[in-house]
This record gives C-alpha cells, structure tokens and sequence, in this order.
C-alpha cells in the first residue's frame, strides 16, 4: 500500500495518543467500528467550562490510515466547538491524508468516532 | 514524493516465493542463448540438445518424487498443473460420478479450478478442517459418495504449512476408486514424497517454491494404474498430447537443477531450518497473547503463522517494514476480506487480520531471525499502546461480549 507521508508522519507519530477518564463529566467519549471488521477508534473530547474542546485523546486498531485519520481529527478538535467539531467531514480527512479510495472509510469512521463522542459528551450534560 | 533509494527488507515470505539458487540460474543461462532450439525439433542438433536437456530435467524432478520421468508432465507452474489434474481428470472420468470432495482450505487454484467444474455440472464438498488445519480421516470417509469421481487435498498448506495424512488419505480413495489429486506446490523439498509407495494418482509441483524460476511447473501422472486426463490445452501434442506447448526449456532446465539440489541437500536443510523456527518460535511467544495457527507439529519446519491478538494486520506489517512477511489481514488482500484459511480454521475475524506469515528457508540466517524477534517485540509493544482493544483487555473487558456496530 503506497500511503502519502502524511499519513506515514501520522503513523509513525501519531498524535494525541491515550485516555481521559470515561466518567469524567467533562469527557466524550466515542467508540466505533468493530474488531470483526478490522477497525476500532476510540475517541475522546475535553472540554472546557466554556465549552471548547482543550484536549483530546484518540486509540484506534486498525490499518495505518485509520491510525492517520484518528491522529489527524485530536489535532483539528481541538479548540472547536462542539458544534464546529461536529461539521469535520470525512471528505475534508480524506482529502488532508490523500487517502486511496479502498481507505476512505477509514476517514468515514474517523467522522463517525468524533459524532459519537460529542453525542456522549452531550448525554453527560443534559 | 521523493524516490530514496530502497533497502530491502530481510525476507521472510518463502512461502511467497523463493530465490533462485544461483547455481539453478548458471544452469539456465546457455539455454537462453547459445543452446536455444526448440526440444521438438527433430532434425539438427539445436533440438537434440534442447530436448536432451529436457528429459534431463524431467529425470531430476521424478527423481525428488520416486516416480517414473514417464510420469511427469511440464506446465506453466502449479496453477496449470491443479487446473489440468482438477478438470482434465474429473472430465475424463466423469461417467464414475460428477461428484468431487475438496478442503476449504485450499489453494485458490484448486477452489477456483473446483467451482468451475460446479459450473458445469458437478457437485461438490469442502471440507472444513479441524482448527489445527487437519482432515479428520472419518469426516473425509463421510464425505465420499458412491459417484464420487475426484478428491484434492494439498500436501503442504501455503498459509500455516500444515501437512495432510496423504496416505491415509489416498489409501481411502484407493478402496472407493476414486482418483486423489494432491498439489504438492508448497511440499517439495520440504517433506519426503515418495510416488511409488504414496497412493496418488495425480501431483502438482512448482518450482519457484523451490528455489528454481516461476513460470515452470509440472503434473505427475500416474501410470501404473494408469490415470487418463483430457488436455486442457490443445495445439501440437507437446507432452504427450496432455499439454501442447513449445516447451521452455531454461525454466525446465531450471526446475531440474532446483529438484536436483532439493533431493541432494532436503535432509541437512530442514534440519538448519527446523533450529530457526524453533529459535524464531520461542522469541515470538514470549509476547503476550499469541495464536499459532495450525498444527505444530505435523508441519514443514519452513512456516510459523502467529496471529499477535488486539494489533491489526496491516498497521503491523507497515511497522516491522525491516522484514518481507505476509499477513492474513483484509487490508492487505485485494478483496478486503481476512484470510479464509484462517477463517475455515475457525479463528475470529481478530485473529485472523492479526495474523502474519513468517515463511523462511535457505538462505535465512540466526541473526535474520533474532533480528525480527526483537523488531516484533518493540513494535507490537508500540502498536498495543495504540490500541482501544488491547487497553480494554487489560482492564479485564471480554471484547467477544461487547456489542459492536458492525460497519
């Protein structure tokens, strides 16, 4: 598989590596994909007082891509809002990475994993 | 992109394919340029010596096998041999019983060369192996059917190098009459076979799994009893009118020389081999979490397949990029889809992307093999830092019970 650098730079530092804890009030955390398929992300979300997002945290398993794509999203979430976090597309992913065409749902699920973590995070404050 | 000049990364794919022997190539040179006739040509001594060549080979490959040279049959490589065997012998036959048995785990040349004949018109059995990669004798015996025509089974398996109880097998076939095809690609020079004695009626050989060129390979047929087979391959009658072709004779020549080193040099070489795999063994499970997959024991000393559980396939052949390996991962097969060898064996999904091939052989060293002890460690250490599942195995999660959305 010929990646672009930058998604071997992603590999091979990725970004953003580890976990907040889950029960944390502050903490969103998104979990998607499944082992049977060969990709698992895992996805959390820090958000301040104020809303923003300060930090996030990422574990995928999964192919090199999918690696890149979850490293890449903790870089671009944080500061955002919930609400800008939620508009990251998986073409905008795909497009930054230069993913091959057999590896854009690894961006699909990168998306996937940044809106089930807002979701958790937005269930933690109702 | 920048283009750097490439370091080669140690190989351990000989399953894959292997090098050609250096003194296989010096034997095939003259035969690209000076020696160049065709063996079919009678009449002036560029055929004569062409076609001296040829039987010479043909000599040296029945020799590995204890057959008659009578018996064997040039192809293009193991590919065609299964293809000839599969349809010529279940065509031929065909007025026995349009029903042929195979495994699941077969090589695609033998599935697909059995679905075609599914195709048209006959029925067929895969049989699922035991989870060590084994017939089981008596599911096999269930499995026959009075019409019956065909069974193929694979000596050596190409992913988990486990080995099949050929005779078992062929004396079953034996006494229902029906006739055993066995591609034997992966087995020579790694296992004994000895024709006269085995009850096969039909082996398939290549010879770039044996350190000779690829595009060579050969199908024996038996002759006493004597196995018929329809030509699948119809021109001048080359081969006793079972395959035409202008025979290549460097590669033939080759493919000699290969099965003429294998035959002299097999017995010191597993021995050498064998001290690897255990070394290469022993470093590998002292990881954490290790699957071997496939029989231990009853396999060529050539294969160790480990699945390195909660690291994903494809991430982990990008990591260890210092050794040549193949993995069973979806992501590094065109289809997406993990290995169905692995799947047949009835490992999970997980397993089966986590799996990697370490195949290796003559030219491999201890210091190869220690080298990718160590560089397995360190990166499945990095790797399982990265990943939820194994973070989620520590805390004690049964991963099997979580629901996942599938996707």
């Amino acid at each position: 598989m010929a990646y672009s650098d930058k998604v071997l730079d992603h590999y091979e530092n990725p970004r953003n590596v580890g976990s907040f804890d889950k029960n944390d009030p502050n903490v969103g955390t998104g979990m998607v994909g499944a082992p049977a398929c060969g990709d698992v992300m895992k996805l959390q979300i820090k958000v301040s007082d104020g809303g923003k997002i300060e930090d996030a945290k990422f574990k995928t398993y999964g192919c090199g891509s999918a690696i890149a794509s979850s490293s890449l999203v903790t870089e671009w979430l944080k500061g955002k809002t919930l609400d800008q976090a939620s508009e990251i597309k998986n073409s905008a992913i795909a497009e930054e990475l230069a993913l091959p065409p057999v590896k854009i749902h690894c961006s699909v699920l990168a998306e996937d994993a940044i809106k089930a973590a807002v979701a958790d995070l937005k269930e933690k404050k109702k | 992109m920048k283009i750097e000049k490439m370091t080669m990364p140690i190989y351990m794919d000989y399953s894959a394919t292997t090098p050609v022997d250096p003194r296989v190539a010096e034997k095939m040179i003259p035969f690209i340029t000076e020696d160049f006739g065709n063996p079919a040509s009678r009449s002036h001594p560029y055929g004569w010596t062409a076609e001296k060549a040829v039987e010479n080979a043909r000599k040296e490959v029945a020799k590995l096998v204890n057959a008659d040279p009578r018996e064997i049959i040039w192809t293009s490589g193991a590919t065609e041999s299964n293809n000839l065997a599969i349809k010529g012998a279940s065509n031929f036959y065909s007025s026995k019983g349009k029903h042929i048995i195979t495994m699941a785990t077969e090589h695609k040349a033998v599935i697909d060369a059995v679905r075609e004949m599914e195709r048209l018109g006959y029925e067929t059995t895969f049989m699922v192996p035991e989870p060590n990669g084994l017939v089981d004798i008596e599911k096999f015996k269930a499995a026959l059917r009075p019409d019956t025509v065909l069974a193929t089974i694979m000596l050596v398996n190409n992913e988990i190098g486990v080995v099949q109880d050929i005779e078992e097998l062929g004396n079953i076939c034996r006494e229902n009459k029906i006739i055993f095809h066995v591609d034997a690609a992966q087995a020579t020079g790694k296992v004994a076979i000895d024709l006269e004695k085995l009850p096969v009626d039909l082996m398939s050989f290549s010879a770039h799994k044996t350190y000779g060129p690829k595009g060579v390979g050969a199908l024996y047929v038996r002759r006493k009893p004597r196995i018929r087979i329809e030509a699948q391959m119809h021109g001048g009658g080359h081969e006793r009118g079972m395959r035409s072709g202008t025979l290549a004779t460097h590669q033939i020549v080759g493919m000699g020389e290969a099965f003429r080193i294998a035959r002299e040099e097999m017995q010191e070489e597993n021995a050498r081999i064998e001290k690897l795999q255990k070394r290469l063994l022993d470093g590998l499970t002292e990881i954490d979490e290790t699957y071997i997959n496939g029989d231990l024991d009853k396999r060529v000393p050539h294969n160790l397949n480990i699945s390195f559980n909660y690291v994903e396939g494809e991430s982990l052949i990008m990591a260890i990029k210092g050794i040549a390996v193949s993995s069973g991962s979806a992501c590094t097969s065109a289809s997406l889809e993990p290995s169905y060898v692995l799947r047949a064996l009835g490992r999970s999904d997980e397993l089966a992307h986590s799996s990697i091939r370490f195949s290796i052989g003559r030219f491999t060293t201890e210091k190869d093999v220690d080298y990718t002890i160590e560089l397995l460690k360190e990166k499945i250490g990095k790797l399982r830092e990265l990943s939820p599942l194994w973070e989620m195995f520590q805390e004690g999660i049964d991963i099997e019970k979580v629901e996942w959305a599938a996707h």
